[in-house]
Order: structure tokens, then C-alpha cells, then sequence
């Protein structure tokens, strides 16, 4: 199908990879692109950080605990779309937070992250991070309670403070939790395509397009089947490079934890 | 929070330790009672007892892993109740061995130190030394999953032993061994507390491990010490029922009666004189004991015109020595004998009792008379 030159239907004019150089060239695709690896590996390094940390903070009893867990874990159970149309609503300068700080004062502050092209795609990470991160704070909790406490005694008595404790010693025994949560986030970058519709729907312009919207865009609203196809092949290749990487890994962490774990 | 007292040059000894009332409480279930104990520098205690009754919650205290609700912890002559385990001057050895897992044995070793901020030459070189006492220099290179339980076990008492501290606790260290690897061990820990000096705090509830280890033994029931003294008088003079019949193996024999006039005690069929028993108070006719002997203390006396005609109902041989278990009234005791006594089933054994190794306790507390 990529191959073709398929406008609104398919036909079988064999173009080469015609529609493949289209793509490479098309500006848009190109921001998408570019938008992806830089949501994802932000996304990623943000959740499973932010994540730890709230899980942590659990495990030592701070007293938020319960507030923690809702402010965190509840997003999950909703869908990108009330997510995102949640924060477009508190973000958006004439009717959120902006508005709030301005009615009580503070005219100097600025909320303006969605519609300022430079900063959106920020922004996207920011929503998407509060969303996920809840997830992986349950993983990392779990992961933790299984960590037997006289660890942490013997640390104590070692006089190694709590925080080097979580990061040299309790963090590298959860790789398999940070595998299991690296999983399931990247798929859920994959799927990005509703929260980037939901909160900004690509703009302002194109300055927060991905490549799902790009691929749903030309396959609907612009019939051009051809180029939606050859963008959707390009897509399922990056993503199955990913995957070829990141299985193998993830198996032999979970075959080194599965080993510790014994130990 | 209190001032330390300051100890005149000389006198501080940085091993002794001492418990003052301490009491520990988890929500209304209270753990330790007003508890009193004294360790002197040097010294091996083993605080033994059955599980659950407040062992490790004693130590963790002196550790300072766990808070005191009253009372105070001294180390060395300083008050350490609300300092942190690391400024007590102290060393742990868990359970559980307690590795860091994704470091390499020297990192064990090492890491407490390096955070401490003690200079890299000093680091190596009690690395080095310990390493060379527990024999593991070998597996400095090793992570903890390639180490088996023994092995692990050293590498944690050698990460507690570079901390060079006046006292060391130990929370069953051995616990998690099979039995070859234990006793082991067992006389390893003991050689290292004669070469270091080090006070050393040892919680088992493993009977022989505290008898073969402790200069004295705290013997822990319920929230409380019920006996503190040398493994001897422990074992020879235990002051509850309870305490004789945990320590020792095989156990004490028992058997239900009553005293009578004349200091003799009384049991179905059985008519026993009490001369030659030291006994704590009096002895009041008609109060209902339980007698105790140790299988070692009932002896072979062919012809004495006190022996005893008892029949033989059981063999246990046990390698250097047997089990023989005769009928004396309405109970069966054992006794032991050299392996090589020729024995039947059914033959009337003359046997002795020797009043001077009873142990008399109250039927109803339990307690030595
Ligand atoms: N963190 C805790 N919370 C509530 N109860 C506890 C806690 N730790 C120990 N206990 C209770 O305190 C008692 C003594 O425990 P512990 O000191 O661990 O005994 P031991 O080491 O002699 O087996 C036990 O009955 C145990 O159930
Ligand atoms: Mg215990």
C-alpha cells in the first residue's frame, strides 16, 4: 500500500518508494518525529524518576501516603482524552490557572505553555509524566515491600544515610520493577495519539504533532492513504527496532533478578 | 535529651554496655519490661530464648534500630539512647546476612566506610585484614549470589568486623545454616572474640550455640530476663522449670510429686530421700514439685543399697554415647550411658538418683525451691 500511489482509495499505480522520500521530506512528519524521541525519552526518564521517588516516600511512611496515591494513582484509571482536556482547560490562559492567579493578583504570571510552540511539547510530557507516574509508583512500591527491611538496618548501622541507601543499594535490586515499568511506559508512548488530540490537538501549528496524529490525519481528514501507510510502516519500524532492543534486555534483567532473587 | 556524664581518663571502657529500665512498647503491646542488664568490656553474652519473646527487639535497641519508650542505653561509658546506630560504636551481623546485592563482596565491605569518609589506604587495609581472618580474600571480587550461605555469612560479619567497633551484636547469625556450616562457624565467631576482645552481643535460640559460646547467658522469656549467669549455673542450677528444660539436650526428665516430711519427696511409686539437695527456701511437707534430672545425672550403681530396680524400655545410641530410658513409677527417664554398656530390652537396670543433681521446682510457678 505504501507503495502506491493511493489518494482517497487504494489503487495499484506501483510508485517505488515514492511515498517513502514524500515522507522523509514533509516537514510536518519531521516534527513528528523529532517530537516522539524527545516525548519518549523525557516521558520515560521522567516517569520511572518521579515514580521511584513517590513510591519511596511511601515505603519510608511518609504521612501524605494517602495523598500521594490519589493525586497519583487516580489519573491512571482515566483516559488520556480527560486527562488531556483537563489540563487543556486549566492551562488554557482565559479560563485556568492563568485566569486564577490573575483574579487574585498576580497579573505577572504566565500559564501560556500550551499555545507557546517552544514549550507545548514540554507541556505534553509534564500531563503525560503526572499520568504514568502513578503506575509506576505502584510497580516500584511493590518491588520495595519486597525488599527485606533488615537490608535497610544494615545500612543504617553501616551510617549510610536513607537516600544513598535507595539509590546504590535498594535501587539497582529493583532493575526487574524498572523493566517491567520501562515496558509498559513505551507502549503507552506509542500510543500517544489522544493526548496529543485532546489537549492540543497538534498545534499550536505543528509544534506538538506526533506521528499517530500524522498517520490519522492524512489517512482521514487529507486522503492520502499512500503517505498514511508509508508513515505507519516508518512508525512500526522505529517501534520494532525499540522492541528488538528492549526484549532482549528486558529478558536477561528479568533472568538476573529472577537469579538474585534466589540468592 | 542528657548530658553525658564525663568519665575520668582511664575508666572509659569502650565495650561495656548497659541497660537502664529500658522498656519498648509496639502500639499497647509492650515488648520489653523495665529491663536491667549489664555487659561488661570484653565480654560475650548470648541472649537466648524462645522466638517472639523480645530477643532481637533487644538488640535492635542497643543497636539503636529500634526506639526506646523509657529507659537509657549506655555504650562505653557514654549515653547513646537517642544517637544513631552508626555513633554508638557498634556492629550488626543479621540474620539474613543482609549483603548489598549488586555489590561485589569488598564493596560490602567497603562501602560503609568510604561513606564515612575514612581514607582509601585505611579502607583496603581493613578490608585486607579482615578478609584474611574470616579466609574470604578469594571471593573479594565476587557478587553475593555466587556465594553460598556460609560464605555470605563471613562476608557480613566481615563487613561488621572493618567497622573496628567495641561491640559487636549478632541477631542468630547462624540460624539460616545447615548444621555442618553452623557449628562451623560456631567456633569461628568464638575465635574471633578471643583474638579481638570485642564485647559481643550474641541472640540465638539455639541452646547448644549459647552454652559453647557465652561467658554468660541471659535467658529471655515473656519480656523479661528470667536468668542471667555463666552457661554453668544456667545449666546446673536453672532457676524456673521453663530455663531447665530449654537449656540441655537431651532434656532434663521430669517427674510430678510431692515433698513429704523428712525432706523425701513423693511420686507414685517412687520414695526418693532429698538429702544432699540445696535448696533456695524451705521446704514445707505436702507442697506439690516437680522434680528435674539430666539424663547424664542418673548413674549405673549395681549393688548400693539405694539403687533403684528399674526396667529398661528403650535404646537410643548416639555415637560416642546411648540414650537408655528405664520406667520409675508411673514416668520414663532417660539416662545416659558410655555407648559400649551392654544393655537388653527388659532388663531391671540398678539405678542411683543423686539428690544433690535435682533440681526442685514449684508445680504451680514453675519456680526453683
Ligand atoms: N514492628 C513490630 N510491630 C509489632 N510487633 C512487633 C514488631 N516487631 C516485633 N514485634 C513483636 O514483638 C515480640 C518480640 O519480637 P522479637 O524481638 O522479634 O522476638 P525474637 O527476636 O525473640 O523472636 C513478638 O511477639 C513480635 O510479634
Ligand atoms: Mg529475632
Amino acid at each position: 500500500m505504501s507503495l502506491t500511489a493511493s489518494r482517497m482509495l487504494p489503487n495499484n499505480n506501483f510508485v517505488g518508494l515514492r511515498q517513502y522520500a514524500t515522507l522523509i521530506d514533509n516537514g510536518r512528519w519531521q516534527v513528528s518525529v523529532v517530537n516522539l524521541a524527545l516525548f519518549g525519552v523525557l516521558f520515560l526518564a521522567a516517569s520511572l524518576v518521579l515514580g521511584f521517588i513517590l513510591a519511596a516516600l511511601i515505603d519510608q511512611r511518609v504521612r501524605a501516603e494517602s495523598l500521594l496515591r490519589s493525586v497519583f494513582l487516580y489519573p491512571f484509571s482515566m483516559s488520556f482524552i480527560v486527562i488531556g482536556l483537563a489540563w487543556r482547560w486549566l492551562l488554557d490562559p482565559t479560563l485556568g490557572i492563568e485566569k486564577l492567579l490573575h483574579d487574585i493578583g498576580l497579573t505577572g504570571a504566565h500559564f501560556d505553555w500550551l499555545i507557546r510552540p517552544d514549550r507545548v511539547i514540554f507541556t505534553l510530557v509534564l500531563t503525560a509524566v503526572w499520568h504514568a507516574s502513578g503506575l509506576v509508583m505502584a510497580i516500584m512500591l511493590a518491588g520495595l515491600r519486597g525488599i527485606d527491611r533488615e537490608i535497610w538496618n544494615a545500612a543504617r548501622v553501616d551510617g549510610i544515610s536513607t537516600w544513598r541507601t535507595l539509590v546504590f543499594i535498594v535501587a539497582p535490586m529493583l532493575r526487574g520493577s524498572f523493566a517491567t515499568a520501562f515496558v509498559l511506559l513505551a507502549t503507552s508512548v506509542v500510543r500517544l495519539y489522544d493526548l496529543s488530540v485532546a489537549t492540543t490537538n497538534g498545534g499550536p501549528g505543528i509544534a506538538s504533532e506526533l506521528p499517530a496524529k500524522f498517520v490519522m490525519d492524512y489517512l482521514f481528514d487529507r486522503g492520502n492513504i499512500g503517505l498514511a501507510a508509508a508513515a505507519a510502516a516508518a512508525a512500526t519500524t522505529m517501534l520494532a527496532t525499540v522492541a528488538m532492543v528492549v526484549a532482549p534486555w528486558f529478558y536477561w534483567q528479568t533472568r538476573r533478578s529472577r537469579q538474585a532473587g534466589m540468592a | 535529651m542528657q548530658h553525658e556524664l564525663p568519665v575520668p581518663h582511664g575508666l572509659v571502657r569502650p565495650g561495656a554496655v548497659s541497660l537502664r529500665g529500658v522498656e519498648i512498647a509496639y502500639g499497647s503491646f509492650r515488648v520489653l519490661d523495665r529491663l536491667d542488664l549489664e555487659v561488661a568490656q570484653s565480654e560475650f553474652l548470648v541472649l537466648l530464648g524462645p522466638s517472639g519473646c523480645g530477643k532481637s527487639t533487644l538488640l535492635n535497641a542497643v543497636a539503636g534500630l529500634t526506639e526506646v519508650d523509657a529507659g537509657e542505653i549506655w555504650v562505653g561509658g557514654r549515653n547513646v539512647t537517642w544517637k544513631e546506630p552508626k555513633d554508638r560504636g557498634i556492629a550488626m551481623v543479621f540474620q539474613s546476612y543482609t549483603l548489598y546485592p549488586r555489590m561485589t563482596v569488598r564493596g560490602n565491605m567497603s562501602f560503609g566506610l568510604q561513606v564515612a569518609g575514612i581514607a582509601r589506604a585505611e579502607i583496603q587495609r581493613r578490608v585486607r585484614e579482615a578478609a584474611a581472618m574470616l579466609r574470604i580474600e578469594d571471593l573479594l571480587d565476587r557478587k553475593p549470589a555466587e556465594l553460598s550461605g556460609g560464605q555470605r555469612q563471613r562476608v557480613a560479619i566481615g563487613r561488621a568486623l572493618v567497622r573496628e567497633a567495641a561491640v559487636c551484636l549478632f541477631d542468630e547469625p547462624l540460624s539460616n545454616l545447615d548444621a555442618q556450616l553452623r557449628t562451623e562457624l560456631r567456633t569461628e565467631i568464638k575465635r574471633l572474640h578471643v583474638r579481638l576482645g570485642a564485647t559481643m552481643i550474641f541472640v540465638t535460640h539455639d541452646q547448644i550455640e549459647a552454652l559453647t559460646l557465652a561467658d554468660r547467658i541471659a535467658v529471655m522469656r515473656d519480656r523479661r530476663i528470667q536468668q542471667l549467669g555463666t552457661p554453668t549455673e544456667i545449666y546446673t542450677r536453672p532457676v524456673s522449670r521453663f530455663v531447665a528444660t530449654f537449656v540441655g539436650c537431651p532434656a532434663m526428665g521430669f517427674i510430678a510429686g510431692h515433698l513429704v516430711e523428712g525432706r523425701r519427696f513423693k511420686a507414685d511409686g517412687l520414695d526418693l530421700s532429698l538429702d544432699g539437695y540445696q535448696a533456695l527456701g524451705e521446704m514445707a511437707a505436702g507442697r506439690p514439685v516437680d522434680l528435674g534430672i539430666r539424663p547424664e545425672h542418673i548413674t549405673l550403681a549395681p549393688g548400693h543399697p539405694e539403687a533403684i530396680e528399674a526396667p529398661l524400655e528403650l535404646v537410643e545410641p548416639m555415637g560416642s554415647d546411648l540414650l537408655a530410658w528405664v520406667r520409675l513409677g508411673t514416668v520414663s527417664l532417660a539416662m545416659r550411658l558410655p555407648a559400649e554398656t551392654p544393655l537388653s530390652l527388659g532388663d531391671r537396670l540398678p539405678v542411683m538418683l543423686p539428690a544433690s543433681r535435682f533440681n526442685l521446682f514449684d508445680a504451680a510457678s514453675g519456680l526453683r525451691i
